[in-house]
């Protein structure tokens, strides 16, 4: 079980319609690989963000899975269109079944 | 460097098999955008874009395990682009392939200098 697992996510206030911007997320994570040892030898067992899905308004912006070769802290930055006024949702699925969301609104100008 | 046969290794082919079903995948199409040198291999900063790709795989040639991550964009992803950071063991060839709308796949590939790899080994 990770600990003190904290997403955050960078989405602009507004955007005009169709416009395609850009989002940056990241989540506190220790990401640990499953390849390390402890100090007795023993494998320290994987524990992962496996998945990341970002939606807008229902509709799928990117789906990634991710391996151990991510980085601690998983940073993610893409772009998606924005058709209307809405809220996108962020979601990351956890290796020990947990799951962590964070959703962010934008307006249409 | 450019025409040097790819040093990848089995199980980064057998990743990419799996990811391609055999089909055959060309050169080109694909920006992979990765430092020449990575002075800590835990945190390499890595951005691939393909214009048109329904989803993107990264491959670390040189990891145990060669998978980072794959991104499959859906329809309201705006430039079909994203950046990540990744864990390198050791110097290797980065490779990004690309599954294109039409089924074709693309590939590009980078070669990463790592000073201190990033596997815990």
């Amino acid at each position: 079980m990770a600990d003190n697992v904290k997403p955050r996510v960078k989405v602009p206030r507004s955007a005009s319609a169709g416009e395609s911007v850009l989002l940056k997320t990241l989540i506190s994570h220790p990401m640990e690989s499953g390849q390390r040892k402890d100090s007795d030898g023993n494998p320290i067992p994987r524990s992962i963000i496996n998945r990341f899905t970002c939606d807008f308004n229902g509709e799928n912006v990117i789906d990634a899975t991710l391996e151990p070769a991510v980085s601690t802290n998983p940073f993610i930055e893409f772009e998606a269109v924005v058709p209307e006024a809405g809220e996108f949702v962020f979601t990351w699925y956890d290796d020990d079944g947990s799951v962590y969301t964070d959703t962010k609104a934008i307006a249409v100008s | 460097a450019a025409f040097l046969p790819m040093q990848v290794n089995a199980a980064a082919d057998d990743a990419i098999a799996a990811f391609t079903g055999g089909a055959e995948v060309t050169d080109g199409g694909v920006d992979l955008v990765a430092p020449e040198i990575a002075e800590n291999g835990n945190t390499v900063p890595i951005e691939v874009s393909a214009e048109g790709a329904a989803s993107i795989m990264l491959i670390a040639s040189g990891n145990p395990t060669p998978g980072v991550a794959t991104f499959n964009f859906g329809k309201l992803a705006g430039a079909h682009t994203a950046s990540t950071r990744i864990r390198l063991a050791g110097t290797q060839d980065v490779v990004a392939i690309a599954k294109m709308a039409d089924g074709s796949f693309k590939r590009a590939s980078a070669n990463v200098k790592v000073t201190i790899g990033g596997c815990g080994g």
